[in-house]
């Protein structure tokens, strides 16, 4: 395992959120992440994990609080918005992989449009990080015709290909069958011993335990518990978490 | 033999009421095609179509001109066989693709024969008669040139054919009204299947986009945006189109000086293509609530701006979804050029119109209207079929050939 630097890739202070209908799902949620670190993010349904994984590249506005990703202040109104989408790469639960394209070209669209480079150049690229995820042989098929955990190391390979510093994962694992909940852990699994920082939404105790850097325990929109794997565990300070933890282990 | 009498039993006899329902329904079909065709071949007297085939073709078009149809019919024809024989040379990523398959080469056969026979049976002259084989003839052979070099093009051939069909449409409209050195013929001069074909290609090409640019105003944020494209597509959907053509042709006349105000063909297919556009602008937005949110999200996460996670991500989505309603909906335009002619335009239900009030064919209304029949039976089955290759085409969930 990489040890992280100390260097901030998100500082996010005591950010609330309020939905349009009135309800808010963020109370005041604190977090820092440094480059290379991995953080697993776990708490009850509804308590506002994914919410605050997507404040981090804006796809969620917020009221208060502030959010900095790698240097760039994300302000209430959203600008900057481009710039830290570009350096932020996200894996949802859901894959939504893109239909309409071949595996390949779910990879190639954004290095190509957003980035502007060379097709052929971003293909070779693309080609090498199907080859790691372990589906090269599929590149030409279409999503619809992968089984979901190759759908989702497609999904993983194609926020790779935007070569972000920062990738975030909601849930990648939770609307898998068992037996493909593994080949995407081992491939997130091995993306951590990388130097990039990751922040993940998960139930996964086995990889929160063995991957993770930090594991944080969100309720009610805020962040409860913040400990090493080992103490989180074995001996957290909160209440709640014990709670939580005597639910799911 | 043996395959297709096994494959007619599983289908129509499996069970007993399959049974008597296929004895009735195909006695029923036999009984009311029988009748027809022996109508059409005994007592049918078809020269009121021979004579005024050119009429029924192109209306009052300058006969020292039609040259220009008959050439503007040869390209399109060029262009229809390079696009069949590319499409075949270039088979989506994942399938393997067959230059010839069972239904092109059946296909191919009908056409050579309905190519050969149907201008010798309508008894036109021999020199139209060639003209006919020769299309034919240009048809299969550009298909195969296509199909058989088009690989050799790479992924160019493919933008070819989206590139080619516009710029032919221009030529085609400089072709058929004159300019850039060509005779003029005025609009008022077109008719029969020429003017039906002009009419509802220009308002389903140009509907399109109209229609997909109200179905974004329709979901945008923006509420002047949103309550404008609303307020358009309902009062356009709210009144038939009879009402909307008269009232082209009197308000355009009347709020914009003589000079400006267009043609009475142009200003009926401006109405044309703004009525359709409301109902198609429905179409796609049936589509764009069938495509997830998490698309949106997912171009988004990657750096998309909201424009282009819009076009390479959502509109294709939708536009796949909604293709067969708006196919459904090119249809239905085509068929309502017929209520041109309740303005005055010779298109073809007016030409039929006028050549049923010649005395000299009085009574052939039969054959007149069984062949207007066939010729938009003939338009929407090609638009059928296309847009069904289309689909299955863009079909995410398809599974693959066999390699
Ligand atoms: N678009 C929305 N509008 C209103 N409320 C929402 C919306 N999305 C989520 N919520 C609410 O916000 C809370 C937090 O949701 P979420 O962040 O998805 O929780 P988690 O990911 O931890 O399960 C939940 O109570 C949910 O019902
Ligand atoms: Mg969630």
């Amino acid at each position: 395992m990489s040890q992280p630097s100390s260097e901030l890739m998100i500082e996010a202070r005591a950010v609330e959120k309020w939905y349009p209908n009135g309800f808010q799902a963020l109370r005041g949620a604190s977090l820092t992440v440094r480059r290379g670190e991995v953080v697993v993010i776990m708490g009850p349904s509804g308590s506002g994990k994914s919410t605050f994984i997507r404040t981090f590249n804006a796809l969620e506005d917020f009221q208060k609080g502030s959010i900095t990703v790698d240097g760039i202040v994300l302000s209430n109104d959203l600008r900057n918005i481009d710039a830290v989408r570009r350096e932020v790469g996200m894996v949802f639960q859901q894959f939504n992989l893109f239909p309409h394209l071949s595996v390949l070209d779910n990879l190639t669209l954004a290095p190509v449009l957003v980035r502007k480079r060379p097709k052929a150049e971003v293909e070779k690229q693309a080609w090498a990080l199907l080859e790691r995820v372990g589906i090269a042989e599929q590149a030409g098929k279409y999503p619809g015709q992968l089984s979901g955990g190759q759908q989702q190391r497609v999904a993983i390979a194609r926020a790779l290909c935007m070569e972000p510093r920062i990738l975030l994962f909601d849930e990648p694992t939770s609307s898998l069958d068992p037996e493909m909940v593994r080949e995407v852990l081992e491939v997130m699994q091995n993306l951590a011993a990388d130097d990039i920082t990751m922040v993940v939404v998960t139930h996964e105790v086995k990889f929160a335990r063995h991957v993770a850097h930090r594991v944080v325990l969100m309720a009610d929109g805020e962040v409860v518990e913040e400990a090493e794997p080992e103490v989180f565990f074995t001996n957290p300070s909160h209440q709640r978490t014990r709670r939580f933890l005597d639910q799911i282990l | 033999m043996k395959r297709l009498l096994r494959r007619l039993r599983a289908e129509l006899f499996a069970t007993r009421t399959d049974a008597v329902l296929s004895v009735v329904l195909i006695s029923l079909i036999s009984l009311a095609a029988f009748g027809v065709l022996r109508w059409a071949f005994t007592q049918a007297q078809w020269a009121v179509i021979r004579v005024n085939s050119t009429l029924f073709a192109v209306g009052r078009y300058p006969v020292e001109q039609q040259w220009r149809v008959w050439l503007l019919t040869a390209l399109l024809v060029a262009a229809s066989g390079a696009t069949w024989g590319l499409l075949r040379a270039h088979p989506r990523p994942d399938r393997t693709g067959v230059l010839w398959p069972r239904n092109d080469r059946i296909a191919a056969t009908l056409l050579v024969v309905l190519g050969l026979w149907r201008p010798w049976a309508m008894g036109l002259t021999v020199s139209i008669q060639a003209r006919w084989w020769g299309l034919v003839a240009l048809l299969l052979l550009v298909r195969w040139l296509a199909g058989r070099f088009g690989r050799r093009f790479g992924p160019t051939g493919l933008r070819l054919v989206a590139l080619m069909w516009p710029v032919l449409y221009l030529v085609g409209m400089v072709l058929i009204s004159g300019g850039l050195g060509l005779v003029t013929v005025s609009p008022s001069e077109w008719g029969g299947l020429m003017l039906t074909l002009l009419a509802s290609s220009f308002a389903i090409l140009l509907c399109f986009p109209i229609g997909v640019l109200l179905a974004l105003g329709r979901r945008s944020d923006l509420p002047l945006l949103r309550w404008g494209s609303v307020l358009y597509i309902e009062f356009i959907r709210g009144a038939p189109l009879i009402t909307l053509l008269f009232l082209g042709q009197n308000i355009l006349g009347f709020l914009l000086p003589g000079g400006l105000a267009p043609e009475r063909v142009w200003r009926a297919a401006w109405v044309l293509t703004f009525f359709a556009a409301a109902y198609l602008a429905e179409a796609v937005r049936s589509g764009l609530a069938a495509v997830p949110q998490g698309q949106l999200e997912a171009a988004r996460s990657l750096g998309l701006s909201h424009p282009k996670a819009l076009q390479h991500v959502v509109l294709p989505q939708a536009l796949r979804v909604a293709l067969p309603a708006m196919v459904g909906q090119f249809i239905s335009l085509l068929q309502d050029t017929t209520l041109l002619s309740l303005i005055g335009l010779l298109e073809l239900l007016g030409t039929a119109r006028t050549v049923m009030a010649n005395p000299a064919f009085l009574g052939r209304n039969g054959e007149v209207y069984l062949t207007l029949a066939v010729l938009f039976w003939g338009c929407c089955a090609a638009l059928g079929l296309g847009s069904r290759a289309l689909e299955r085409r863009l079909d995410p969930h398809a599974v693959p050939t066999a390699t």
